[in-house]
């Protein structure tokens, strides 16, 4: 079951004018900026389908950017998150690509600063809901069915056994899980699919854990 | 996980059965899922209450869109009201005005809460706040409305779509609307099974209709096919109410929205390629209001 709580169906509480479009395209940026951990300073975004297509009329574009400055889905600020990135000095670009996708309302986001850069795809699947679906080129093959966490860390050994037994702590179970990695010793991610919801106490416990770099919820 | 209920049949089964309201089968299961209690639960959804009243007050003074193309119909539409003369009767335009009203305020980029999407956020607010007049509920029973338009919209989501891109407007003012005839008959004091007949009902009528934005912007035609969808589900609840059934069953009613929504060519999913938005004047619009330009880029 994707959608899972009557607030997906109820809610959000937004900035029109589209829960897809808008909403959701706010919550794929806000997430590929938490992912980042900090502000970036640029920003290159290609969108697919009916996201290339409609993104002007559903200020699609607007609202990715104000989902990179941090914006949830009802902050005001978001109609004005053009002049707010000026004003912050992120840079940002649109490219309506013709390509085919599986989902229509796709985007890939392109972020970095001096130090790193980074890539997430992210679908909109309605409602406000969305999807990641790729995060620096690793596919991640989530079913969308259930809470799912992912865990940027170093290559170190333990990180693996640290994060899981803290979800056992909690009693929550692992359903599925992949592990990846750019090169020995490198970044690391692990996509973490649980069968109970992981609330904001153990999100901050998963942060404190060594050599973890960022925990994000990617699917409620 | 476990859910209480997976499809229209299971929902109307239970709430039957256990003697409850369709709204209270869903307040239990989302405290099932969620883990959280019944207090949070409510208050949560008596914010997004409040979100929707104050999104309809601001609509009936009177909002524009930046683009021009919607704007200031729900204020004629009361105005007309007023006058006394109205054909369709004043509980059905009511219900009109203020789903107008709530999607003059998304296409103007206000605040409102999608039900179950922004695009078709008018019809269950419209539809509630015109019947409160005549049956006069608590703030709990309206709440309760919202929480049965949940449970068949929770349905919906999960076994066809709420998205127009990936079905059409069916599948978001059609769904909307259908959610919408399944409270009213829960607040009107129907039956769990006439919700499901109001469903049906409201649904079979708004089968195919397609998703087709000028210039891609949430305001024509949706404004006014919320207002359509509105009045389909104040007509069908009624429909239900006199004892009138659907011969699909709502499940399979279901079940055909989403075939149709996969079979429609993607010109009618939200693309603004194909009907109303291809017609010589939604280009026109469209290039009057986008110089022409398709491809755009910041800094």
């Amino acid at each position: 079951m994707k959608f899972k709580s009557v607030f997906d169906i109820i809610g959000p509480v937004m900035i029109g004018p589209s829960s897809s479009h808008t909403a959701g395209a706010a919550r794929i940026g806000r997430v590929a900026r938490d992912l980042f951990g900090r502000q970036p300073k640029w920003a290159r975004i290609h969108l697919y389908g009916s996201f290339a297509e409609t993104y002007k009329g559903h200020s699609t574009d607007v609202a990715i950017v104000g989902g990179l400055l941090d914006y949830d889905t009802f902050d005001e600020r978001i109609k004005t998150a053009f002049e707010e990135a000026e004003k912050l000095g992120m840079s940002y670009e649109f490219i309506a690509e013709t390509g085919n996708v599986d989902h229509p309302n796709t985007a890939r986001i392109v972020i970095g600063d001096e130090k790193s850069e980074m890539s997430m795809m992210g679908i909109s699947i309605g409602g406000g809901k969305i999807e990641i679906t790729e995060l620096n080129g690793f596919p991640l093959r989530l079913s969308g069915n259930h809470p799912a966490i992912l865990v940027v860390h170093d290559d170190r050994s333990g990180c693996i056994a640290n994060v899981a037994n803290c979800l056992y702590k909690y009693d929550i179970n692992i359903g599925h899980m992949e592990v990846s990695r750019k090169e020995r010793g490198d970044m690391a991610l692990m996509v973490i699919e649980v069968d109970q919801t992981v609330d904001q106490e153990v999100m901050g416990e998963l942060r404190e854990l060594p050599n973890i770099t960022q925990v994000t919820r990617i699917a409620d | 996980m476990d859910v209480l209920f997976r499809n229209v049949r299971e929902l109307v089964e239970r709430a039957e059965k256990e003697g409850k309201l369709i709204s209270e089968i869903m307040i239990e299961q989302e405290m099932l899922i969620t883990d959280r209690s019944r207090e949070d639960i409510m208050q949560q959804m008596e914010r997004n209450l409040t979100v929707m009243e104050e999104a309809v007050e601001k609509g009936l003074q009177g909002v524009h869109s930046v683009s021009g193309l919607t704007g200031g119909d729900a204020v004629l539409l009361q105005k007309y009201m007023q006058q006394g003369n109205s054909l369709s009767g004043d509980l059905l335009l009511d219900a009109v005005s203020k789903a107008v009203a709530t999607n003059e305020v998304n296409a103007a980029m206000g605040t409102i809460c999608a039900t179950p999407t922004a695009g078709s956020a008018g019809v269950v607010p419209g539809t509630l706040f015109a019947v409160k007049n005549k049956l006069n509920p608590t703030r709990e029973q309206m709440i309760r409305y919202l929480f049965t338009s949940g449970a068949f919209g929770f349905v919906v989501a999960n076994n066809a779509s709420i998205s127009g891109a990936a079905g059409g407007c069916q599948a978001e003012v059609g769904s909307a609307a259908a959610m919408a005839s399944a409270a009213i008959i829960e607040m009107a004091g129907g039956t769990p099974q006439q919700s499901s007949e109001a469903f049906a009902i409201t649904l079979k009528n708004m089968l195919g209709l397609v998703c087709d934005p000028v210039a891609g912007l949430v305001e024509v035609p949706c404004v006014k096919r919320n207002a359509m969808g509105a009045s389909n589900a104040v007509v069908a609840a009624d429909m239900a109410l006199a004892g009138v059934t659907s011969r699909i069953p709502c499940d399979e009613v279901i079940s055909a929205m989403f075939e149709i929504g996969q079979a429609m060519p993607s010109a009618f999913r939200e693309t603004a390629k194909g009907g109303l938005a291809a017609t010589p004047t939604g280009k026109w619009l469209e290039s009057k209001i986008f110089g022409g330009s398709v491809v755009g880029s910041g800094q």
